[in-house]
């Protein structure tokens, strides 16, 4: 038998959030976390949480962990329980919907504020834009962020200023596109970041990178977004 | 862009830079303190007198006053403006810090080349 302790808020009903916990049979197996919310939702049907790929692809499922952040549908019971207790609460920092569902309006803000599409003021060719293999490679490492939000809400910067501060998940792909080939606005991406929030809020504690659960490194790329501000304004 | 007026540089580009730069310049004149005094023995009021004489040690001791200064400005305002939320409070707070460096400045010039 695991326990399993989680997060319960219906605004509509509870005056303040409580943890509940359940006693949850997993038959011995490894159980992937989100199976577990399964389990947990047959003995309680009001028990509210995101999920929809379940195999690491549509990012709906992140959530804290026993205290680190992850997608449950790829993070096993043995890489995260260690005391015989699973604690599951919803992403920090995010305002609480119900139970483990967040309002992640503010990620998408700030996600949106990047301009997150080429843009390209040269005409149209007949066919699409091409680009050199190695141009193609420096795309790796970017590209395949699924916005899960993992990284952000793990990120102190992004509690205290998420309204300010793009946060490790909007950089990553700030930098996707100051770097790829094809996109002509290099100068006024860089141009709409060079204030003290927007990337100079990062301190570089690399939480970010510790909980991505694609092993990307938002990090190393807002050092590459400092140096592309630096070598345009020196 | 998020706007500003209260931080060191106007940009968040120029106060990361400063805030290395100056990190940087009181490292290196700690390591000169303290190896001023680990060479020194029977250190007396002359010899910190004379020592300070030198116009290259005031100079470097100025640059470190500026470098205080600057590094605790962009240092306290980053700490203000993530964990102070209420405005009115937030800018008393950036108020008195900037007013109590710019004191140790000129403070910092009288004891450097005062009578």
């Amino acid at each position: 038998m695991l326990v399993v302790s989680v997060y319960r808020y219906n605004p509509e009903k509870d005056s303040a959030p409580y943890m509940q916990d359940f006693n949850v049979d997993t038959k011995g197996a490894d159980l992937m976390v989100l199976d577990v919310m399964h389990l947990v939702k047959e003995q309680d049907n009001t028990f509210a949480y995101r999920r929809s790929c379940r195999e690491g692809v549509c990012g709906s499922d992140g959530m804290n962990m026993n205290g680190k952040n992850g997608l449950a549908c790829v993070t096993p019971l043995s890489e995260v329980v260690t005391s015989g207790k699973l604690v599951v609460r919803p992403l920090p920092g995010l305002p609480v919907i119900r139970d483990l569902v967040v309002d992640m309006s503010l990620f998408y803000k700030q996600y949106e504020r990047i301009k997150p599409y080429l843009l390209n003021d040269t005409p149209a060719p007949a066919i699409e834009r091409l680009q050199a293999p190695e141009d193609r490679d420096k795309l790796d490492g970017l590209y395949e962020c699924i916005l899960c939000a993992c990284c952000s809400t793990a990120c102190p910067s992004f509690w205290w200023n998420p309204d300010k501060f793009v946060g490790p998940s909007g950089l990553l792909q700030a930098y996707r596109f100051l770097i790829d080939s094809r996109d002509t606005q290099t100068r006024e991406r860089l141009a709409e970041l060079d204030d003290p929030f927007s990337v100079f809020r990062c301190r570089g504690i690399m939480n970010c990178v510790s909980v991505c659960p694609k092993g990307l490194n938002p990090t190393k790329a807002i050092g590459h977004i400092r140096d592309m501000l630096l070598r345009e304004a020196t | 862009m998020v706007t500003n007026v209260t931080n060191f540089g106007r940009s968040g580009l120029s106060d990361w830079v400063l805030q290395r730069f100056s990190a940087v310049v009181l490292a290196l004149y700690s390591a000169f303190m303290v190896g001023y005094f680990l060479t020194t023995s029977d250190l007396d009021y002359a010899q910190w007198s004379a020592f300070f004489d030198q116009t290259w040690v005031r100079i470097f001791t100025f640059l470190s006053i500026l470098s205080i200064a600057a590094h605790a400005w962009i240092g306290l305002w980053t700490i203000s403006t993530d964990y102070i939320k209420p405005t009115g409070i937030r800018f008393v707070f950036q108020a008195v810090c900037n007013l109590a460096l710019f004191t140790y400045v000129v403070w910092g010039v009288q004891v450097l080349w005062g009578a």
